[in-house]
């Protein structure tokens, strides 16, 4: 019974990691009704860039992220201005494809600069620790850390979109792109800038994954579609929603593995799927796409 | 009245493309071994290519997931072939309706899901099929099978006329494919998808059924990867979930293919599998440079020639290289 | 003469291949109250959102404020003072009604409008400032979309179909209010069908005809026949 409980308690947690996938891809998709197909792999290139960070500086990977963040930041803000900004519009194929193409070349430039070795940040210690609640149930301190983060960072992106002039420039830029440009927002910017905090998100994520987990250059697309079902089962324009939607997918995968160790991800998508059948709009909605 | 396909550069276009045929059909005496199974492979992309090309650019469905139906087809081949002693050929002809018949209960899940989540949900649907397959130890589970020598054996007498065989198969696939779309182009359902294509809410407008059209598309467009699919494995004589579920060979290459040539005209994916092929071929050693090159050609052609570049040529000149275009005649003017 | 506040210099502006005006030109002094007015796709709204910047003149240049606008964008007009209150009013939906008039002021332009202000003038807004914008009535949502465009402290402050869908009393309650707008220097031009109200507001009137100026001259001096030859061309 406690064996179970651990299980689900470990979902819990790594779905707050799956939750911070989800909140860059959702971000973006709400301002500005983009979805990067290369999401993924930004979180293995944040990943790369904390190593070179890590190793470089000397310094630990929680530290890198004062580094890490506004590289990233600045990453964003750069390709959504000089590249992505060109594809936004009625047609749904040059964004979609424009990404897609980012992310082949995202994947292989990784490739070609690190080769497909199996890379991990170190934590030191913290890696190992453990926490007992309670008698034979335990929690991992890491991934304590990282879910409190997680919840964090989506409140903060409530905090941001709701109570701050930036996040009323996005839902209006949202609403309704020329009548916010009348109000003299380049939009331009204002699109950069959420794509900006899409990856800065995505930085704080990547450096978490790299802590918890190997990763190379071809795991990027998993961690798009791990957000991905984050966000459909939790329901779109909710942030909370997402959260909900990633402890889903974090516990189903989890009792998932418990069952058979090679059924893991078949779980987390059946649910997903199961969701997309039963209740497409997903748990907590807030908005229709 | 009646309605007219041709046009004067369509004619030409004909005749061009049943010679064209003609010598292809004969490669078997004219060509190397190498060469049959450039051709071959050249075929397959260029059939499954304009199955995406129906589905995304007359259709309007952008799916990054048919590599499903490209694996489905080479694991439906191999346990047709390997446990019931099933025809390889038959195997193929059966590996279309089941397919078609698989995309059917998918359609009804993932057309829930608009635009590029559509695309992301069909992605989840083909990680599925990979997955479900690597647990079917019968079919080597995670590693994969190779087809046994006798069944290879079976298909024909020599080593030569099974290469043959395997050559005019990937042909006669491609044509049937091909002209399959043409016909379906030219046909009333043609018009509406190619009114869906240049603007789906005006075709709405007009009492066209689309999401029943989308629907019928993405069914039919299965039908012929899961074809395609089962011939790919056939020729590659081995199987496993991460080449049969590959996104980059089934997916991130025939979407290159396709937006390089120029979505949304059938003349389109014939153009871009060329280039790519003689791209691959000046390529070959640079590994995962080349991909990456791809990806940066496609994203500056998406940017700045969005309809490929058959597009470009096309608009400049009205050309048409198959007879799809619709006029109305009057009975004077046929007299 | 002091030089207009806006100049519209004979602008050619064209959807596509459909050309909408034809060699437009108006002049609004500093303080001035003009009206555009003309049968329904005369080109009234398109002349308004090329002056806003929204879409640019394929021909013919437009001064304000003494410098030629150029290829401006809507948001470097907005920022230069220019102020659109558009069509169908287009409050943002996901905003509440201070949101939409905080946003209004996003620009930081100078001058006396301030949110205490606003609500002075508009206390039924003040009343429902937490709403969201869509559960306005539409001359509230008309009232909030003017609220919004004079919280950027525009010089020129463009009205774009006001009276649309508005009963006739909600319409006098919002021209009423006009003139404390237009006392602190701002100048206005309004797109009007109702050609009473637009007569009565302003000093000047412009009426197009098919994209072209058909007639313009003082509101006072303006004859029945003489607009109504100008606004249907016959």
């Amino acid at each position: 019974m406690t064996e179970w409980i651990n299980v689900i308690l470990q979902g819990v947690l790594i779905g707050g990691l799956y939750a911070m996938f989800a909140a860059g891809l959702s971000l973006i998709f709400g301002v500005m009704r983009l979805v990067n197909i290369a999401h993924g792999d930004l979180i293995v290139l944040a990943a790369y860039i904390a190593l070179l960070v890590t190793q470089g500086l000397g310094i630990d990977p929680l530290t890198s992220l004062l580094l890490v963040v506004p590289i990233m930041a600045l990453i964003g803000y750069v390709l959504q201005r000089g590249l992505l900004n060109f594809t936004l519009g009625d047609d749904l194929l040059p964004p979609l494809l424009v990404t897609f193409g980012l992310s082949i070349i995202i994947q292989n430039g990784l490739l070609e600069l690190f080769t497909a070795d199996s890379r991990k940040l170190q934590a030191g210690a913290i890696e190992i620790q453990t926490v007992q609640l309670t008698q034979g149930i335990w929690l991992g301190v890491l991934p304590v850390i990282q879910f409190i983060v997680a919840v964090a960072v989506i409140a903060g992106l409530q905090a941001l979109f709701y109570r701050t002039a930036l996040g009323r420039a996005f839902r209006a830029t949202s609403d309704d792109q020329p009548v916010a440009q009348l109000m003299g927002l380049d939009t331009r910017h204002v699109f950069a800038m959420a794509m900006a905090l899409s990856l800065a998100v995505i930085a704080i994520a990547g450096v978490f994954l790299a802590v918890r987990a190997n990763f190379d250059p071809s795991i990027g697309p998993a961690r798009l579609i791990f957000g991905f079902e984050a966000v459909i089962i939790g329901g779109l324009g909710s942030m909370w929603g997402t959260l909900a939607g990633g402890i889903i997918l974090g516990v189903s995968q989890a009792i998932g593995a418990q069952i058979n160790p090679g059924w893991q991800l078949l779980a987390g998508h059946i649910v997903f799927l199961a969701i997309l059948g039963l209740r497409p709009q997903g748990l907590f909605p807030k908005v229709s796409g | 009245m009646t309605v007219e396909h041709a046009t004067p550069s369509s004619r030409v276009g004909v005749v061009l493309v049943a010679g064209a045929l003609i010598v292809l059909a004969l490669a078997p005496f004219w060509g190397a071994r190498e060469t049959l199974r450039l051709l071959a492979e050249i075929f397959t992309f260029v059939a499954l290519a304009s199955l995406w090309n129906l589905l995304a650019g007359y259709a309007g469905l952008v799916s990054v997931g048919q590599q499903a139906f490209v694996g489905f087809g080479g694991y439906l081949l191999f346990a047709l072939v390997m446990l019931a002693g099933v025809h390889p050929i038959a195997a193929i002809a059966i590996a279309g309706p089941a397919a078609a018949l698989v995309a059917v209960p998918v359609a009804l899940l993932i057309f829930r899901l608009r635009g590029a989540y559509f695309a992301i949900g069909s992605w989840v649907v083909a990680e599925v099929f990979r997955l479900l397959a690597s647990q079917i130890s019968v079919l080597g589970g995670g590693s994969g099978i190779s087809l046994p020598a006798s069944i290879v054996i079976a298909m024909a007498p020599s080593r030569q006329l099974r290469e043959f065989e395997l050559y005019w198969l990937a042909l006669a696939l491609a044509v049937l494919v091909l002209g399959a779309i043409v016909a379906l182009l030219r046909s009333r359902h043609g018009l509406a998808l190619t009114a869906v294509r240049d603007n789906e809410l005006a075709a709405q407008s007009t009492g066209i059924d689309v999401t029943q059209l989308k629907f019928v598309v993405y069914v039919l467009v299965a039908f012929g990867t899961g074809m395609i699919g089962a011939m790919i494995f056939l020729m590659k004589l081995r199987i496993s979930p991460d080449t049969a579920f590959n996104v980059n060979d089934w997916t991130a290459f025939v979407i290159f293919i396709t937006v390089i040539g120029g979505i949304g005209r059938i003349e389109g994916p014939i153009i871009g599998t060329i280039v790519f092929f003689v791209l691959r071929q000046a390529l070959a050693d640079l590994g995962s440079l080349y991909l990456l090159m791809m990806g940066a050609v496609a994203i500056v052609i998406m940017l700045w020639a969005p309809k490929g570049l058959w597009g470009l040529v096309a608009e400049r000149f009205s050309w048409q290289v198959l007879p799809l275009q619709r006029r109305l005649v009057s009975a004077a003017e046929t007299g | 003469m002091p030089e207009p506040l806006l100049d519209v210099r004979d602008i050619d502006v064209f959807y596509g291949d459909f050309q909408a005006l034809f060699g437009v030109s108006l002049r609004v002094e500093a303080g001035a109250v003009a009206a555009v007015i003309g049968a329904n796709g005369a080109g009234k709204s398109t002349l308004l959102k090329t002056i806003a910047g929204l879409i640019a003149p394929r021909r013919g240049e437009i001064v304000f404020d003494g410098a030629p606008t150029g290829a401006a964008a809507a948001f470097a007009m907005a920022r230069r003072g220019v102020a659109l209150v558009p069509e169908g009013r287009r409050l943002f939906p996901s905003l509440t009604v201070e949101e939409n008039l905080l946003i209004g002021g996003q620009a930081r332009r100078p001058g006396p409008w301030a949110i205490e202000r606003i609500y002075e003038l508009f206390p039924m807004l003040a009343e429902r400032r937490h709403l969201p914008a869509p559960a306005l009535s539409g001359g509230q949502q008309q009232m909030a979309a003017i609220a919004r465009a004079l919280m950027a402290n525009p010089r020129l402050l463009l009205c774009d179909e006001i009276s649309l869908g508005l009963a006739p009393i909600v319409v006098r309650d919002i021209y009423a209010r006009l003139p404390q707008i237009v006392a602190e220097g701002l100048s206005l031009v309004i797109v009007e069908q109702d050609i009473v109200q637009a007569l009565h507001a302003a000093a000047h009137v412009f009426c197009l005809q098919e994209g072209r100026v058909a007639l313009q001259g003082k509101a006072a001096e303006m004859t029945r026949e003489a607009i109504s030859a100008a606004y249907f061309g016959v």
